[in-house]
């Protein structure tokens, strides 16, 4: 009663709902774990999530980098908004006043508490989020004539933006 | 003058490799003898003009020349010899150079190697091959030339990045391009076979070592990686899931599904057209992982000076290289034929099941690692998908792959049955949980992560073991001849299962790992100690040392167990003269049973400095996982059957195949 026909559908039909339920898995696992990217404009202007991990980027302020043991306070600026940061740990070698930086973590009572800083640059690099979140701020501010962007950029003849952080 | 002539022996192969793609190709079309004959001296030559190009190159850093920009930027005269030969490519030009180099020489390889290939297939394979390096000769003189001259000429040079001055640099990128190189030489014996329209048994026969030793390259390759990116980097994981690893490893996963199906086409002739489409896709990967790392879509320590142009070139070459493969695919597959049938439970069902999870493997790493790039190329916001997703995708799947590993290897080719499986199959099952339950219970924590990890580790180990059994418990009562059977078994079968056993060995590493992983991050005066699962580490302070091209802050920690000194660390914060970045060096002690990793923070009040402690169980076994793996390959390339002059044709599809391995 179990003809060859019958079985060869009901196994098509099996990987069917098995490759389908993989399918569903890997989106839905995506969906969920999709990391945002907010500049201080946006966050200033509350429209990053609250409860929810997102990423921040732009220009570590100087002066504003205040350790206190293992914690460790300081302020994110896009050049025209400012976000305070509060991490806990050892910070990575290339996190500097005055340089790029990238963190993920969640907003908490105003403050990015943030889980992850990511300094992913040298001394003349910016990481690529962070570098866009001032060049839109200042889209927006046109007083300013000259990019912060392109000062902390190098001159082409000294060109040699090592790329070094987190990854390997 | 050095650099000259190694640019123009670069032209000079550039007329190598362009008679090399056309004249045996009309050759094996034509069955002009004399024009096959042409391939194997072109691939010599070729390979000559690669190596004298690329020992100009040496030469130049070898010799301080810094009126050639390669040079003044990637090296100095301070630079230890070994790493200004490293340095070579440790550049974008330079790396390219060396994909050129591996290139040239799986390409001779071949030629070489292949003594037993009819002339048309090894022409046509030969000349494919010269047309992938011609497309990579192009890339390197258009857009990366390493030869280019600067002026005036600087002093001194801008030094090699200090992360890449490790013995690390000089093993990982030559690993990591052979494999990835290593895959094109799949890729020609896949398009050879596509144009001359012979897939036969005998075509796997002869592509299944070429594929299984460059797949092994790449295992070495990525693990190697791994390693490095663990003690140097200093972020103590091990994998982080980021766009240039997943580049690497997609084509790894893509290869591994093909070495598998390529078993189903040797043994049984199935599966041909699939296989075909693997060997394309790879090598298609391992070119895009180019592009990825290349052009500056992504930031990380592999990604040089970003050029437009260079991630254009790169784009197009893809586009090229992918449409054609597929082009003549969808002209010639058709006309592969099927094949022997299986029914749903054999063991070409199980190696489908095993290719079709490794193919949702990869599409799942290159939706987490492109999309967010297309999105923002679109200009549509800007997201990052980290290890959160990769982990919940890829443990599920794993763990199904893993199942089908157990049972694959036990099925019959064609036909078996599940209860047969089942009877075969209960003790390694039984052992599996009970072993399991008892590692999980003496850790002492016990999670769905860690128990579905342990449980995956066990299984494949005890299912080799019982496969181990069935192939030489004693028959008809006579007991000496166990060992015998043991030193008959082919090389294939010891190999597939040392690689299977070394991803039981990679589970259980990363399952250790994940679950009893501890870090904790300290401030210490001297003389402070803090205990982590059993260690109590003891901070005596930190002194100023110099290295021949940096200076660092050392600092000094005893760690003792129940009152006995196991160790002694020095984990260091250095600053590197020339590009005066700080860097930190951690300080590891690498045990069978575990790592103790120590970093140097920064210091804090007074003369307390941070300091960071992880207590990493079973870390090692990751990467030597990893080297079981790639052995097992390498070990099974050595089987007897692929040694022997094949000439004969393709052998009788028997049934009973499951003994014959």
């Amino acid at each position: 009663m179990f003809k060859p026909r019958h079985k060869r559908l009901a196994i098509a039909a099996g990987a069917l709902l098995g490759v389908g339920a993989i399918a569903a898995l890997v989106l839905n696992a995506f969906q969920s774990n999709m990391v945002f990217f907010y500049s201080p404009t946006q966050v200033s202007a509350n429209e990053a999530p609250l409860g929810r991990t997102f990423r921040i980027g732009g220009l570590v302020e100087e002066g504003t980098v205040k350790r206190d043991g293992l914690n460790v306070n300081f302020v994110v600026t896009d050049t025209a908004k400012t976000v305070s940061v509060r991490y806990q740990g050892i910070l990575p070698d290339l996190f500097q006043e005055g340089k790029g930086v990238v963190a993920q973590g969640q907003l908490k009572d105003g403050v990015f508490v943030a889980r992850e800083v990511l300094a992913k640059h040298d001394e003349n690099y910016m990481p690529p989020e962070a570098a866009d979140a001032i060049q839109r701020a200042q889209k927006g501010q046109s007083r300013l004539e000259q990019s912060v962007v392109q000062q902390s950029r190098p001159d082409a003849a000294s060109t040699m933006p090592y790329v070094v952080g987190k990854q390997p | 003058m050095i650099p000259e002539i190694g640019h123009f022996a670069l032209w000079l192969a550039v007329g190598v490799t362009l008679l090399l793609g056309t004249l045996p190709l009309v050759g094996a079309h034509r069955g002009r003898t004399d024009l096959m004959a042409l391939a194997r001296p072109a691939t010599q030559v070729l390979l000559g003009l690669i190596v004298f190009s690329y020992g100009c190159l040496i030469l130049s850093f070898v010799n301080n020349d810094f009126s050639v920009l390669n040079v003044a930027s990637h090296s100095n005269s301070q630079l230890p010899l070994m790493y200004r030969i490293a340095a070579t490519w440790g550049s974008h030009e330079g790396s390219l150079m060396l994909w050129l180099l591996m290139q040239a020489g799986w390409a001779w390889a071949v030629a070489t190697f292949s003594k037993s290939l009819p002339l048309p297939v090894l022409s046509r394979i030969l000349a494919v091959m010269g047309l992938l390096t011609l497309s990579f000769l192009l890339f390197v003189l258009f857009t990366s030339n390493p030869f280019d001259r600067i002026f005036p000429i600087p002093a001194d040079g801008r030094d090699l990045n200090p992360q890449l001055q490790d013995p690390g640099m000089i093993f990982h990128p030559p690993m990591l391009y052979m494999g990835y190189v290593g895959m094109s030489v799949a890729f020609a014996f896949a398009v050879a076979a596509l144009i001359g329209g012979n897939l036969d048994v005998m075509w796997a026969r002869w592509m299944r070592p070429w594929t299984t030793v460059a797949w092994a390259f790449l295992t070495f390759g990525i693990a190697l990686g791994s390693w490095w990116a663990y003690y140097e980097l200093g972020w103590g994981g091990w994998w982080f899931w980021d766009a240039v690893e997943n580049a690497s490893f997609m084509p790894w996963l893509v290869a591994t599904a093909l070495i598998h199906s390529l078993a189903v086409t040797e043994k049984r002739g199935s599966f041909k057209s699939w296989t075909v489409l693997l060997a394309i896709t790879g090598y298609s990967l391992a070119l895009l992982g180019t592009f990825l790392v290349r052009s500056g879509v992504i930031t990380s320590v592999h990604s040089f000076a970003a050029d437009p142009k260079r991630g254009a070139f790169i784009l197009v070459m893809l586009a090229i290289t992918v449409a054609a493969a597929l082009a003549l695919y969808a002209w010639r597959a058709p006309k592969v034929g099927l094949g022997a049938r299986f029914s749903s439970v054999s063991r070409e069902s199980m190696l489908l099941a095993n290719n079709v999870l490794f193919i949702v493997a990869t599409a799942a790493v290159m939706l987490g690692t492109l999309y967010p790039l297309i999105l923002d190329a679109l200009g549509l916001g800007k997201i990052s998908v980290g290890p959160p997703y990769f982990n919940a995708v890829y443990v599920p799947i794993m763990a199904v792959l893993v199942f089908f590993m157990g049972l694959g290897p036990m099925a019959r080719w064609k036909n078996d049955s599940v209860p047969a499986l089942a009877v075969r199959l209960r003790w390694a099952a039984g052992v599996t949980v009970v072993s399991a339950a008892l590692t999980a219970w003496i850790g002492g924590q016990i999670t769905l992560g860690s128990v579905v990890g342990l449980l995956m580790a066990y299984w494949i180990l005890y299912t080799v073991l019982a496969e181990l059994w069935e192939r030489v418990r004693p028959a008809g009562g006579v007991q000496a001849n166990v060992l015998h059977r043991l030193s008959q078994l082919p090389r294939a079968t010891v190999g597939m299962m040392v690689a299977h056993v070394g991803v039981a060995v990679f589970v259980f590493g990363v399952t250790m790992v994940g679950t009893y992983d501890i870090e904790r991050d300290v401030a210490m005066a001297p003389g402070d100690s803090t205990t982590v699962s059993g260690y109590t580490f003891t901070y005596q302070g930190t002194q100023p040392v110099r290295g021949p091209n940096y200076e660092a802050m050392r600092g000094h920690l005893v760690v003792t167990r129940g009152g006995v000194q196991v160790s002694e660390m020095f984990p260091e914060k250095r600053v590197y003269k020339v590009q005066r970045n700080p860097m930190t060096e951690a300080a590891i002690d690498s045990r069978i049973h575990g790592d103790l990793y120590v970093q140097l923070g920064e210091p804090v009040a007074g003369d307390k400095w941070l300091v960071r402690i992880w207590v990493k169980p079973f870390v090692a076994w990751i990467w030597g996982g990893c080297l079981l793996m790639g052995l097992g390959g390498i070990w099974a390339v050595t089987d007897r059957r692929y040694r022997v002059r094949a000439t004969r044709e393709a052998p009788t599809q028997a049934g009973g195949a499951s003994v014959a391995r």
